[in-house]
């Protein structure tokens, strides 16, 4: 799958620059004596894995879920309420995060995908706003006030995931993974129904395609892949709230997918990056860089078709 | 020909509002006929279509294709019984290339698509089928342009090529001519007539030059009822056809 690549495109370069970066971040932070940059990256490529699922489903099948942070919420309290009972195994962590975003994927799906555009995306909002006023309802685990992580999951042998530099690279395998893992399956013949479904439907229908269900199986996939992402967050974090699920973190995550262009492997990664890179720059700036942000992600909706995955191939 | 049926309409019923749009028609398509539907604007011809097609559920009546009964069955369970439908307007993925285009419409009736690691582009069963119809229709040198980027007349090309995929029993064609010049018209009619023999259809066709060109037997509907079926000859001579368009053009 190599073959074919003009490394001298500008999207090429551009990939294999941002690519090096993170992966030389820890001893790059550390030789510039920035511990808290690596915290930033680490946060950012947990992100990124969230974008990558929404850019699944979004991107690639065109279901607009306003309610991803669900899944960052179920990832998180997956790990969390485990190790509320002193449970801090990886494996029980990890089976409670697919096992539970999943199911939730599942049944949110099934109703949800039943309904098309506009509606899609406020019943999504919906259900993911279900889960926020949920675990606030839950005064065991916090309430509104959220819960702590006294420690992060047991993986046992070498890896101890206190380790910041260690955490990272276990995300950022993860999100390598998982970008290979949609790479490859955007491409299958899923990914071929998947996108033909967000190209015109009732053409698949006619085709022979019972499209419900590929968007379903999709919507459940990328549900457990983003309930992967909370779950780093939570560990990331040591400490879990509601505030994870809140509505806006769904905006912000379609927008980050928008930004980088939607439809495209990396453009996820990217959005996030530029996201995070913006945020920084304009706060530093001035109180007031929401409204210039807000401008500024009018504008790229307006006017950068393909976001900078677009910018980056534009021209061929 | 042995006249065995293939598509049988009985007593088919469909109002929208107090509009009855399909009144007590019943139609037979034999095996291996060209079998045209013609009949002024708003005549019901496309509400038809889609009851054949999955699209619209009948008020009443039944919808029997090679021998199952297929009224309340889903779009694309019919689909997979043998039965295929172009679109009146263009129904494509205009953001693919035509091959692309070709090999969904391949695959939908080769086995599950719950495949998740192979390349589907790569895959030479599909790419060799697809080629196949491209050819077949006309578009093998333009297999690789995207879809949005190509005429009309080829557009409505891939229709039929996308509708052959499947190997279908039947083709149900929702005008294949709309919107096309004389030049276009006149290939779509060799591509048609090239396909006669083959492949049963059941065509619905504004045209009537390239309907007649075409056409086996000929059903004519008027206001949502059946008022003639005959072969080309006796729909010509036919009175009641003959008032039904000259009371129209009257108006």
């Amino acid at each position: 799958m190599l073959n074919g690549i003009d490394y001298k495109s500008p999207s090429v370069v551009f990939a294999i620059v941002i690519g090096v970066l993170l992966f030389i971040a820890p001893p790059l932070t550390e030789a510039l004596d920035r511990a808290f940059w690596l915290d930033v990256a680490t946060r950012a490529v947990i992100l990124c894995i969230a974008a990558v699922s929404l850019n699944f489903i979004l991107g690639y099948g065109g279901m607009v879920s306003f309610g991803h942070a669900a899944f960052l919420g179920i990832g998180a309290y997956s790990v969390g309420i485990p190790a509320y009972y002193d449970f801090y195994g990886v494996g029980l962590h990890l089976l409670v995060t697919v096992v539970f975003s999943g199911l939730f994927a599942l049944v949110t799906g099934a109703i949800s995908l039943r309904t098309k555009g506009v509606h899609f995306i406020m019943i999504t909002m919906a259900f993911s706003q279900m889960v926020f006023y949920a675990f606030v309802s839950i005064e065991e685990y916090g309430g509104d006030d959220g819960l702590l992580i006294y420690s992060r999951s047991e993986v046992g042998g070498p890896v101890n995931l206190e380790d910041a530099t260690t955490f990272y690279y276990v995300c950022l395998i993860s999100l390598c993974v998982f970008l290979y893992l949609v790479h490859r399956a955007v491409n299958s013949r899923f990914g071929m129904v998947v996108q033909g479904t967000r190209s015109n439907e009732r053409r698949m229908t006619a085709l022979g395609y019972p499209t419900f269900r590929y968007r379903l199986v999709a919507y459940v996939l990328s549900g457990m892949m983003a309930g992967y992402a909370g779950a780093l967050l939570g560990n990331f974090t040591n400490f879990i709230s509601p505030d994870m699920i809140g509505w806006t973190r769904s905006g912000e995550l379609i927008f980050m997918v928008v930004l980088g262009g939607a439809g495209t492997l990396f453009g996820p990664v990217y959005g996030v990056l530029a996201f995070l890179v913006i945020e920084e720059i304009l706060s530093s700036i001035t109180i007031y860089w929401h409204f210039i942000f807000g401008a500024m992600l009018v504008l790229v909706v307006l006017f950068v078709k393909g976001g900078i995955s677009g910018l980056l191939t534009r021209g061929k | 020909m042995t006249s065995s049926l293939l598509l049988e309409v009985t007593d088919l019923n469909k109002s929208f509002g107090g509009v009855s749009a399909t009144k007590n028609v019943s139609l037979q398509v034999i095996e291996g006929e060209a079998h045209a539907i013609i009949g002024p604007n708003g005549a019901g011809k496309t509400t038809l279509i889609s009851q054949l097609s999955g699209d619209l559920a009948p008020d009443s009546g039944q919808v029997h294709f090679a021998g199952n009964d297929i009224t309340t069955k889903p779009g694309y369970a019919r689909s997979h019984l043998g039965l295929a439908r172009s679109f009146q307007i263009t129904s494509i993925f205009n953001d693919m290339s035509l091959l692309t285009n070709v090999v969904l419409a391949v695959q939908a009736h080769d086995g599950t698509a719950f495949r998740f690691w192979k390349p589907a582009m790569q895959d030479p069963v599909l790419l060799e089928k697809a080629h196949e119809m491209l050819d077949a229709v006309g578009l093998a040198e333009k297999a690789n342009h995207l879809a949005s980027t190509v005429s009309h007349g080829e557009h409505r090309q891939l229709e039929i090529a996308m509708a052959l995929a499947s190997d279908p029993r039947l083709l149900l064609l929702d005008e294949p001519m709309a919107g096309m010049g004389p030049d276009e018209t006149q290939r779509m009619v060799g591509i048609l007539n090239g396909l006669k023999g083959a492949k049963t259809m059941l065509l619905i066709e504004h045209d009537m030059d390239a309907v007649f060109a075409i056409a086996d037997r000929i059903s004519v509907l008027v206001y949502g009822s059946i008022i003639a079926t005959g072969t080309p000859d006796e729909i010509r001579q036919n009175e009641d056809v003959k008032r039904a368009y000259l009371g129209e053009e009257a108006v």
